[in-house]
């Protein structure tokens, strides 16, 4: 189906940075700072908790700045020389197999570190507003604070062993967030399905790694990347599909994709943060820095690509049947980063553009969902969107922030969205037409389910709990939802002359000239028309009526499909829980009955045989002195016999 | 004519073997033990005559030596158990058994 | 030869006897026939050095000790005929007898035959001669064996040990103890009071009669109290009071005869 992308197939760059200067400092401190936070905040315990928030956002405050330090000093460097590296020490060696572990800086690593700290802090801001009334407020900065540090690891690692524990260190902060309530036993299944089904993703990670070293005797980045055109392309279309499934795992991609919804058991912060912003962006992040090994398994690649098209399309659906307004963000989220997994797998012409999608995604996604946070601080923490409605009165700057971010996501031409979405579908079409209009109707559907949305939390009627009161949130946590605003709305001057595609470049590869079967802006056009189809359709189906406020129970297959997330969890149970449950306890059927049976069995034989042979120990001396003489006589006996 | 001597002393050995197997009060019992021993001394007093050297009652001499320290702790053990358990009967001390 | 002759079936009836005899005390006068006879035994195959130390050391010491053992034991303890190990008594039969014969024949198989005789080896004397020996080649064994014995004795020390348990009462502290039961519980600190005191009958198993005319129990042994054998206070009490009566009414009646009498007199 997608074999026309192969040709495109060129010698990938290779990875060569060079030592850091005087750049180490900032580039140390840049993960040190969240790391050292983290570590004060957990080990200072309960003498930390008043004054924890702030040590958690200067943490997080100045790895932003180290952050911009390193990202002006690249700037300033020549385009072929701006990556660096850091060598800290050798973690581990076995064999002819070292393991160092380096921190490499390049341009993809400082596009992520701005987006992971700027967007981080900002977080951080609006929790010390959000948290204000939780007794944990401490340990979630903690935990916040070791997400930052282990989300920075993986995207500085030089190595894919040292990536491999910034992936497990955010899937470790991601559990302990989202089961941050962990007294609700919805937040505990939660973080429990979340973490669970990450070790699936983990599994294809490791063994992706393990595959890698096989084959290539290393795991960092720079001699992998020299290496591997080198490889068998089976072997590098096995790996490829092995960091595939670890990227679904991680973002929340089909068939893993079940975890990101329950996900949004977590504070509000933590899911603009973690699970829509940064973490859930690691998969893209794993495939377009593995390019060397991408761009040679083609077949891999229509892999990443079909499963970022299923996405886009089951998250948007499942974003327009569902009444939760984080779970409508969720969807939504899945559906997005279906959208940067299916460029990132278009190989070349794609990489940078998901790359630019996935930071306007993640200015204007954090930017939302913030704005969901502090709507539901001013509704008493209520999720359901049928007891919202006019709220653009009660709170002016929620609205107008999550406006802003509404306008990026559906694409209204010159926002930020609307430059990265019109990109992909550009490059999607280019490749393939099918997988370009799936991209266009996805782009449809958010623009129908983000109306939906916005309509019936900021218009409609007023269908609150009674002794709800909405009201503004404080400056604190308004302050990062107007920054996120503007980057949602400027985020799109990165693509000025073509200035994100040229950056990346040195990573990610040159990009051919290619002319698309459609001109560019016909696209642009399509895209918009369709949107706005998506938008009028959810005005004339949502905003024209009154909304009900409980969810109507009589909807179409379609509808119910959507609702149940399209039973994955179910099928979940039914195809991999249940059968596994049932071989278990076949095995353990086995093991007590055939393994512990023989152990058991031999062992009360010799109990058996033992219980019948010790009665010859009756205690009695003289029986002992009876035997003794019995063999004594025995040996005359022997004696006088030879003797004969 | 030595065998006599021999046989006899094969004989008082047997039979306190036999008192060792048979008797219960643990003084007679080391009785026998003793008539087993002396049993021993008086083979190695007539293997000495029919050798023509000392060795044998030598020997003899050091079977009685530690003869004498056996029944001094014996004895005292026998003491002991009596003290604790008011009774000198071998059979009673059965407690070590299955 | 004609010692051992004589000595032979003595020794082993004797010996026999060890067997049957039930009591402890007879086994070890039957032992000592034993080993008396052996160290005639020892002086008719020229060993006249074990001849004194078998008398000696055999039948003067050890079977003493086993003596003094059975004395403190109880003189009397004897085995109970009944066998409780089953076969032990045949499989003990069978085996001795097996093990006897066994030997016997062993012997006559070796054929041992005529002896060289000691009188080369005893010419300066048994006793010097086995000195030299002892204290020669056997010397190391010689000095070994001593530390055996200073060991056993040592071992029969601590094994015949008692440890004190408690403090030792002395007489000064019987005396706190009694006026510190007194001072708790009112028992009195003196004398009990002797049985028989203001009685008719002055023997033992007549209590004490209080200066209240009650009977004291503490005057009368407990095992007479047991066995009921003691008067009855309250019978010997009347008896006492009737005692009283009767010697008054005759001092009644002596006065007043004697004033009738002397009324009469007068």
């Amino acid at each position: 189906m997608l074999n026309s992308l192969s040709v495109l197939s060129s010698q990938s760059p290779v990875v060569a940075p060079q030592g850091a200067g005087d750049m180490t400092i900032p580039l140390i401190l840049v993960l040190a700072l969240p790391a050292a936070g983290a570590a004060i905040l957990l080990l200072g315990g309960r003498r930390t908790d008043r004054f924890g928030h702030l040590v958690g956002t200067a943490a997080a405050l100045g790895s932003f700045v180290c952050a911009l330090v390193l990202f002006f000093n690249l700037l300033g460097q020549p385009a072929d020389s701006r990556a660096i590296q850091v060598d800290l020490w050798t973690w581990f060696s076995a064999g002819r197999w070292q393991v160092e572990l380096g921190l490499l800086y390049d341009q993809l690593s400082a596009l992520f570190l701005l987006l992971i700290t700027g967007v981080g802090s900002l977080i951080h801001v609006y929790s010390i507003g959000y948290m204000a009334h939780d007794d944990r407020r401490r340990r979630f900065f903690a935990y916040l604070n070791l997400f930052v540090a282990a989300m920075l690891m993986l995207v500085l690692a030089s190595d894919f062993v040292g990536l491999f524990l910034g992936w497990e260190g955010v899937g470790l902060a991601s559990y302990l967030l989202i089961g941050f309530w962990q007294h609700k036993p919805t937040a505990a299944a939660a973080q429990k399905k979340a973490f669970v089904i990450n070790r699936v993703g983990d599994i294809g990670l490791s063994l992706g790694i393990s595959l890698i070293l096989a084959t290539f005797g290393t795991t960092s980045f720079a001699q992998v990347s020299e290496l591997a055109h080198e490889a068998n392309t089976g072997v590098l279309t096995a790996i490829g599909l092995l960091l595939l499934l670890a990227a679904c795992g991680k973002s929340a991609q089909f068939p893993l994709q079940t975890w990101l919804l329950d996900a949004m058991e977590g504070p509000t912060p933590v899911s603009a943060l973690i699970h829509a912003a940064t973490m859930v962006t690691a998969g893209v992040y794993l495939i377009v820095r593995s390019n060397f090994i991408f761009d040679l398994a083609p077949d891999a690649r229509s892999a990443v690509v079909a499963v970022g098209t299923i996405t886009l399309l089951m998250g948007a659906a499942i974003g327009c049947a569902k009444d939760d307004i984080k779970k409508v963000l969720a969807g939504s989220t899945m559906s997005q980063i279906g959208y940067m997994i299916m460029a990132s797998g278009l190989g070349t012409v794609g990489y940078a553009f998901a790359i630019f999608h996935l930071l306007t995604h993640g200015f204007f996604k954090a930017n939302m969902f913030l704005g969901a946070g502090s709507v539901m601080h001013g509704t008493n923490d209520d999720v359901d969107m049928r007891h919202y409605g006019a709220l653009r009165k009660a709170m002016p700057v929620t609205f107008l922030t999550f406006a802003m971010g509404y306008l990026a996501i559906i694409g209204f031409p010159g926002f930020s969205g609307f430059w990265s979405k019109d990109k992909i579908i550009e490059a999607a079409l280019g490749e393939n037409l099918l997988v370009g209009i799936c991209a266009i109707i996805g782009a449809a559907v958010t623009g129908f389910y983000m109306t939906r949305l916005m309509l019936m939390t900021f218009f409609t009627k007023p269908r609150w709990e009674e002794d709800v009161h909405p009201h503004e949130s404080p400056k604190v946590m308004t302050v990062p939802l107007i920054v996120l605003a503007a980057l949602s709305v400027l985020g799109g001057l990165l693509l000025i002359n073509d200035w994100i595609v040229k950056f990346l470049a040195p990573v990610v590869g040159e990009v051919h000239e290619h002319h698309p079967p459609i001109p560019a802006v016909a696209v642009s056009v399509i895209a918009v028309l369709v949107v706005a189809v998506g938008v009028a359709l959810a005005w004339f189906l949502v905003g024209k009526k009154d909304v009900p406020r409980e969810a109507p129970e009589d909807v179409s297959p379609f509808v119910t499909l959507a609702r149940n997330e399209f039973f994955a969890d179910a099928f979940n149970d039914e195809v991999i829980a249940q059968p596994g449950l049932k071989m278990i306890k076949g095995l353990h059927a086995f093991d007590d009955g055939v393994v512990d049976g023989a152990v058991m069995g031999g062992a009360s034989a010799v109990g058996g045989l033992a219980e019948v042979s010790r009665k010859l120990q009756n205690g009695f001396v003289r029986s002992y002195a009876l035997s003794l003489v019995g063999g004594a006589v025995l040996v005359l006996l022997a004696l006088l016999v030879v003797n004969l | 004519m030595t065998t006599p001597f021999i046989a006899l002393s094969a004989i008082l050995f047997s039979i306190g073997a036999i008192g060792v197997l048979i008797r219960r009060n643990a003084i007679v019992v080391f009785m026998c033990v003793e008539l087993m021993l002396n049993a021993t001394n008086l083979s190695l007093i007539t293997f000495a005559r029919t050798n023509g050297n000392l060795e044998g009652q030598v020997a003899a001499f050091f079977v009685m030596v530690v003869a004498a320290a056996e029944v001094v702790v014996g004895l005292a053990i026998i003491m002991t158990i009596f003290r604790t358990r008011r009774s000198a009967s071998v059979d009673d001390a059965s407690l070590l058994k299955y | 030869m004609t010692a051992f002759w004589i000595l032979a079936p003595i020794m082993v009836l004797s010996a026999l006897g060890l067997l049957f005899v039930r009591k402890a005390v007879h086994c070890a006068l039957l032992l000592a026939v034993v080993m008396i006879s052996l160290a005639i035994l020892y002086a008719v195959q020229e060993a006249p050095f074990l001849f004194a130390v078998q008398i000696i050391v055999y039948t003067g010491a050890i079977l003493m000790l086993f003596l003094f053992v059975v004395m403190l034991i109880g003189v009397d303890a004897s085995d109970s005929i009944v066998e409780t190990i089953p076969g032990q008594r045949i499989g003990a039969a069978v085996l001795g007898l097996a093990l006897g014969a066994l030997l016997v024949i062993g012997v006559l198989q070796a054929g041992i035959g005529t002896a060289v005789g000691l009188s080369e080896a005893n010419e300066g004397g048994n006793v010097q001669a086995i000195a030299k020996v002892l204290f020669s080649e056997n010397v190391y064994a010689f000095e070994v064996t001593s530390a055996l014995l200073i060991t056993a004795a040592l071992g029969a020390m601590v094994l015949a040990h008692r440890e004190r348990l408690f403090p030792k009462v002395t007489q000064a502290d019987q005396a706190k103890q009694r006026m510190r039961d007194y001072a708790e519980t009112g028992k009195h600190p003196g004398n009990l009071p002797a049985p028989g005191t203001f009685a008719r009958h002055n023997s033992v198993e007549t209590p004490a009669l209080l200066p209240d005319g009650t009977a004291s129990s503490a005057s009368v042994s407990r095992v007479l109290l047991a066995r009921g054998d003691v008067r009855n206070a309250e019978v010997a009490a009347a008896e006492f009071d009737d005692l009283v009566q009767a010697q008054l009414e005759d001092a009644d009646e002596a006065p007043t005869g004697s004033a009738s009498q002397s009324k009469e007199d007068v």
